[in-house]
C-alpha cells in the first residue's frame, strides 16, 4: 500500500525567542520593566519624598499646582508631588497586584481543579463554599478581616486574595471536570500513571491558558479592590500612596484638578494593559498547536 | 420497499431526455492562509441530470464536502471561497447570486442532510415546530397547511406515529428517526437537488441500511436529483448511478456505477477499491484454544446508576455489561462487534480498569485484583489504543515524550534508555525517529494512530485492546494500520481485544468473535463459524444490513426490524435475562 502521509515540518523554538518575535509583547514586557524601575528607583528619579508637603506645591489660594516645569504632573491637594506619589505608589500597587493576585491565584487553582478532577462528595463541598462567598458581599467580608487584622500592606494583600480567588475557582472546576472526561486523560489511566501525574502533567498545561488570562485580567482588579478598601480606610494607611489611594484621596475635585485623577488612572490601565499583552502572547507560545502563526 | 429501485433507474434515469438540473464548471475552490492562497479543489466539472443519484467518493482532504458546501453556498466565509468557475442552477450562476437570492434556493429547490442528525435539529424545539418553520419560511402558507405538509413529509418517510412525532423533541427519537426527521425537512419542500453529506456515517449498520433503502425510493418517487457524499464505497455500490472519484481536490475518474467497479481506470481508484474490506464466508482462525487462555473473563458486570428525585436515590440502571464470560488465548484476535450502546467499548473500560466491574478477570489464570498494585502490573500487560488518536494524545507533550511516558510511569530505564526505546518503536510503526520533537497535531491521522500503537507496544504488553482504533481513519489508511497491528501479531506474538462495529473489518481481521447486543453476548465462535453459518436473529441482521461495495448485489427483503428504542437501562431491582447458550458446533455458541 503506498499511500504516503506528509505532514509539515515546523522547527520548535524556545518559549522566549518566540515571545520575542511578538511586537505587542515586547511593548508589554518593556512597561512592566520600566514600572519596576520606577518603583525600585523612586527616591532617585524624583527630588521630593511622597510625603513631602511641600510650600511652594500650592497656589496662593491653596489649590493644588496643575501639571508644569516644577511638578511634572503637578501636585495634590496637600502640596504633594504626584509625579513622586505615583513613582511610590507603583511600590504598593504591584506587591498588591502580584502578591495579592497570585495568592487568589493558588487557592482558585487549588480548589477548582481538585473539586473539578476529583469531584464526588469533598469536590461538591468544595464547589458549595465556593458559591457562598460568590454569593457573598467580597468588600463587607474584605471590611470584617481588615477589621480584625491590624492593617498592612500584607494584610491587605492577603484580604483581597481571600475574597478574589472565587472566579478563578469557578471557571477552572469546570475547565478540569471536562478535561477529565477527555480520553486522553483515560489513556494515561490505562498506561498506569497516577493522580498526581495526571494532575500536573496533563491537567495543568491545559488550563495554563485560563489561568494566564484570569491572572493578568485579576491585577487590574486587585489594584481597584486595594482602591476602595483604602478608600473605606481599611485598606494600605495613608500617607503610603498606592495607586488606588490616590484617586480616591482626590476624585471629589475631579473637576477642579483632573490630573489628579487622570494619571493614577492611567497608570492603573497601562499596567494591566501591559500584563495582558504579555499573557495573552505568552498564552499563544505555550500552545504548541500555534506555533508558526502571527 | 425493500426491492432495489434502482435497478430500473440505471436503465431508464440517465439518459438524454432527462435534463440536467445542475452543472458544475471549472470550480476552483481556494482558502486564504498566511503561507498564501492554497487550492482546496481545482476545475472541477460535472452535471446531475434530473432523478439521478450521483456520489462524489474519496477520502479526507478530497475536497467532496466543499463541493457540496459551495453548490448550497456555505462555504466557511471569509477564508474559504470560490475561486472561479460556475455552478448553473436553473439558469442562475450559484456562485454569484446574491446571499438574499441564495437563502431563497437553499432549502426550496437545493436541500441538505448532514452527517450528525443530532446536531442538525434544534434540540429544544419540537419536531413539528421545526418543520413547519422550514416550510413557512419558503411557502407563505397558513400554520395549518404548513402542518399538514409537515405530516405528509414525515409519512413520505415512514415514520411510525406521525402524528405523535410532530409534538416530540429530538432527543425523544432514536438516532434513525432523528435522520428520517432531517430527511422529511429536506424533502418537505420537494427540492430539485438534494445533498447529502455523508448521511449515515454516524449511523449504526442497521440504520444505515433502513436510511439507505429510504432515500432510494424517496429520490424514484419524486424525481429528485441526489448527491451523495460518502468515502464508504460500500454506500456508493448500492446507491449511486454514477460516480465522481475526488483526491486531493481534483476528479480521479468519473463513471458509471457498475464500470467503475467493473473495470477502474484511474490507478488511484483501483487502489482505492482494493483497500475495501469485503465480507466473505470468515477466515480459518489457526490459533490453539486447548492451552490456557492469556485472559479469561467471567460473569463481567458493569452496571450504572441513574439517579433522581429530591433524595437523589438510584431510579433505574443502565446494564452496559450483564454478566459475560469470554476467554482470549495468546497470539489471538477476539473481536466484539455490536452497534452502539451494546457495552462493547464498557467491556474495554472494564479490562483496563477504567470503569467499576464485578466478576472476575483472570490474566494467566491469575485473578486481577483491585488494588493499585495489581492495576499498575496489569497495565503492564493489557494496553488499550483508542478510536480518535487526536483525542487519546496529550496536544501539549512532544510525541517523544507520549511515548516514553509509560516508561517514565513504570520507572523503567534511563532518559538516554528511554529516548532509545521511543526511536526505535517509532521505526518499528513506520515512523522516523527523527518526527520525536514534534507534536501531534503535526500528524496525519493515520501516523497519529501509529503513535498511539507505539506507545501501547512500549511496556511490551501480550494484550492491546483496539477499541474502534481503525474507525475513524480513512479507508487506505485503515487497511495500512490494520496490516501493521497483524504485522506486530505474527513477530511479538500479540493478543488483540479488537472492538469494532464493522462486520466487515471484523471479519477479515479477527480469530474469533463475539457479537454483542443490549449488553450480552448473543453469538460467538470463530470468524469462519460466525460469518459462514451465522445462526442468531441478530447476527443475520448485522451481516445483512453491512453495505457491499458490488453494485451487483440483490437485496433480500428486509426483516422487520425490532423496536429501535430498546435499551438496557432497567427499573431498579430488576435484571435483565440472563441468556442461555446452545452448542451449534465446536466453540460456536448462539444465545436461545
Amino acid at each position: 500500500m503506498a499511500f504516503v502521509e506528509t505532514a509539515p515540518v515546523l522547527l520548535p523554538l524556545s518559549v522566549w525567542q518566540r515571545l520575542k518575535k511578538r511586537k505587542l509583547a515586547l511593548f508589554g514586557m518593556t512597561l512592566i520593566f520600566l514600572t519596576l524601575f520606577g518603583a525600585i528607583c523612586a527616591p532617585y528619579l524624583t527630588p521630593y519624598g511622597p510625603n513631602d508637603q511641600m510650600f511652594d506645591g500650592l497656589t496662593l489660594q491653596g489649590a493644588p499646582m496643575a501639571p508644569g516645569a516644577q511638578f511634572a504632573l503637578g501636585t495634590d491637594l496637600l502640596g504633594r508631588d504626584l509625579l513622586t506619589r505615583i513613582l511610590y505608589g507603583a511600590r504598593t500597587s504591584l506587591i498588591i497586584g502580584l502578591v495579592a493576585n497570585g495568592v487568589a491565584l493558588i487557592i482558585g487553582t487549588f480548589v477548582g481543579v481538585t473539586a473539578g478532577y476529583f469531584g464526588g462528595f469533598w469536590g461538591s463541598v468544595l464547589m458549595r463554599f465556593t458559591d457562598l462567598m460568590m454569593a457573598f458581599p467580597a468588600l463587607l467580608l474584605a471590611i470584617c478581616l481588615a477589621a480584625i487584622f491590624q492593617p498592612s500592606l500584607w494584610i491587605v494583600a492577603l484580604v483581597i486574595a481571600t475574597v478574589n480567588w472565587v472566579q478563578t475557582a469557578r471557571v477552572l472546576y469546570a475547565e478540569t471536570a471536562s478535561l477529565s472526561e477527555r480520553e486522553f486523560i483515560a489513556a494515561e489511566r490505562t498506561l498506569g500513571a497516577s493522580n498526581i501525574r495526571i494532575l500536573f502533567r496533563h491537567i495543568l498545561p491545559h488550563l495554563t491558558p485560563t489561568i494566564i488570562v484570569w491572572g493578568t485580567l485579576g491585577i487590574s482588579t486587585t489594584v481597584l479592590l486595594e482602591a476602595t478598601l483604602s478608600f473605606l480606610g481599611v485598606g494600605v494607611q495613608p500617607p503610603t500612596p498606592s495607586w488606588g489611594n490616590i484617586i480616591f484621596e482626590n476624585q471629589t475635585y475631579f473637576q477642579a484638578a483632573p490630573w489628579l485623577v487622570f494619571f493614577p488612572g492611567v497608570a492603573i490601565v497601562t499596567l494591566a494593559l501591559a500584563f495582558n499583552l504579555v499573557g495573552d502572547a505568552l498564552r499563544d507560545v505555550l500552545d504548541p498547536t500555534q506555533r508558526g502563526r502571527g | 420497499m425493500s426491492m432495489r429501485a434502482k435497478t430500473n433507474s440505471v436503465t431508464s434515469v440517465v439518459t438524454d431526455e432527462h435534463p440536467t438540473v445542475l452543472s458544475v464548471r471549472q470550480l476552483d475552490i481556494s482558502v486564504r492562509t498566511e503561507a498564501g492562497i492554497l487550492p482546496l479543489v481545482q476545475s472541477l466539472n460535472f452535471d446531475l441530470k434530473r432523478g439521478e443519484t450521483l456520489a462524489i467518493a474519496g477520502e479526507s482532504g478530497s475536497g467532496k464536502s466543499l463541493t457540496s458546501l459551495a453548490i448550497m453556498g456555505l462555504l466557511p466565509p471569509p477564508a474559504v471561497h470560490v475561486a472561479g468557475g460556475q455552478i448553473i442552477f436553473d439558469d442562475f450562476d450559484l456562485t454569484k447570486l446574491p446571499e438574499s437570492k441564495m437563502q431563497r434556493l437553499r432549502g426550496d429547490r437545493i436541500a441538505m442532510i448532514f452527517q450528525e442528525p443530532m446536531t442538525a435539529l434544534n434540540p429544544v424545539m419540537r419536531i413539528g415546530d421545526q418543520l413547519t418553520e422550514a416550510i413557512r419560511a419558503h411557502e407563505p402558507m397558513s400554520g395549518r397547511a404548513a402542518r399538514i405538509r409537515a405530516l405528509e413529509a414525515l409519512k413520505a418517510v415512514r415514520l411510525t406515529e406521525p402524528e405523535r412525532r410532530l409534538k416530540q423533541f429530538p432527543h425523544e427519537l432514536s438516532g434513525g428517526m432523528r435522520q428520517r426527521v432531517v430527511i422529511a425537512m429536506a424533502i418537505a419542500l420537494r427540492p430539485d437537488v438534494m445533498i447529502a453529506d455523508e448521511p449515515t456515517t454516524a449511523l449504526d449498520v442497521t440504520v444505515q441500511r433502513e436510511v439507505l433503502d429510504l432515500l432510494r425510493i424517496l429520490t424514484t418517487e419524486m424525481g429528485m436529483a441526489l448527491i451523495l457524499i460518502t468515502h464508504d464505497m460500500g454506500v456508493v455500490a448500492e446507491m449511486a448511478d454514477r460516480v465522481l472519484i475526488m483526491q486531493k481536490g481534483q476528479l480521479v475518474e468519473e463513471a458509471d456505477v457498475r464500470t467503475l467497479f467493473a473495470a477502474p481506470q484511474m490507478p488511484y481508484t483501483r487502489k482505492l477499491l482494493s483497500s475495501v474490506p469485503r465480507m466473505g464466508k470468515g477466515r480459518q482462525s489457526t490459533v490453539d484454544t486447548s492451552m490456557q487462555p492469556l485472559i479469561s473473563v467471567r460473569d463481567l458486570q458493569v452496571t450504572y446508576d441513574l439517579r433522581g428525585g429530591i433524595l437523589d436515590r438510584v431510579q433505574a440502571r443502565v446494564h452496559a455489561v450483564e454478566k459475560i464470560n469470554f476467554d482470549i488465548f495468546s497470539g489471538e484476535t477476539f473481536a466484539v462487534v455490536g452497534e452502539s450502546g451494546c457495552g462493547k467499548s464498557t467491556v474495554a473500560r472494564a479490562l483496563t480498569g477504567l470503569v467499576p466491574h464485578k466478576g472476575i478477570i483472570k490474566f494467566e489464570g491469575q485473578p486481577i485484583l483491585r488494588d493499585r498494585a495489581s492495576q499498575l502490573a496489569n497495565t503492564r500487560v493489557m494496553q488499550m489504543v483508542f478510536q480518535d488518536p487526536m483525542a487519546a494524545l496529550n496536544g501539549r507533550m512532544t510525541v517523544g515524550d507520549l511515548v516514553r511516558e509509560p516508561l517514565v510511569i513504570h520507572n523503567i530505564g534511563t532518559p538516554q534508555s528511554r529516548t532509545d526505546r521511543a526511536a526505535e518503536l517509532f521505526e518499528r510503526v513506520g515512523l522516523g525517529a527523527e518526527v520525536l520533537d514534534r507534536y501531534p497535531h503535526e500528524f496525519s491521522g493515520g501516523q497519529r494512530q501509529r503513535i498511539c500503537i507505539a506507545r501501547a507496544l512500549a511496556l511490551n504488553p501480550k494484550l492491546i485492546i483496539a477499541d474502534e482504533s481503525v474507525s475513524a481513519l480513512d479507508v487506505s489508511v485503515q487497511a495500512t494500520v490494520l496490516e501493521l497491528l497483524q504485522e506486530l501479531k505474527a513477530e511479538l506474538n500479540m493478543s488483540y481485544l479488537f472492538i469494532s462495529h464493522d462486520m466487515a473489518v471484523v471479519e477479515n481481521f479477527a480469530d474469533r468473535v463475539a457479537v454483542m447486543y443490549l449488553g450480552q453476548i448473543v453469538e460467538t465462535g470463530s470468524s469462519a463459524q460466525v460469518f459462514g453459518n451465522p445462526q442468531h436473529q441478530y447476527t443475520r441482521r448485522l451481516i445483512a444490513a453491512a453495505p457491499f461495495p458490488d453494485p451487483d448485489r440483490v437485496f433480500l427483503p428486509r426483516e422487520d426490524s425490532e423496536d429501535d428504542l430498546r435499551s438496557p437501562i432497567m427499573a431498579k431491582g430488576q435484571t435483565p435475562k440472563r441468556l442461555k447458550y446452545c452448542s451449534i458446533d465446536e466453540g460456536h455458541l448462539v444465545a436461545i
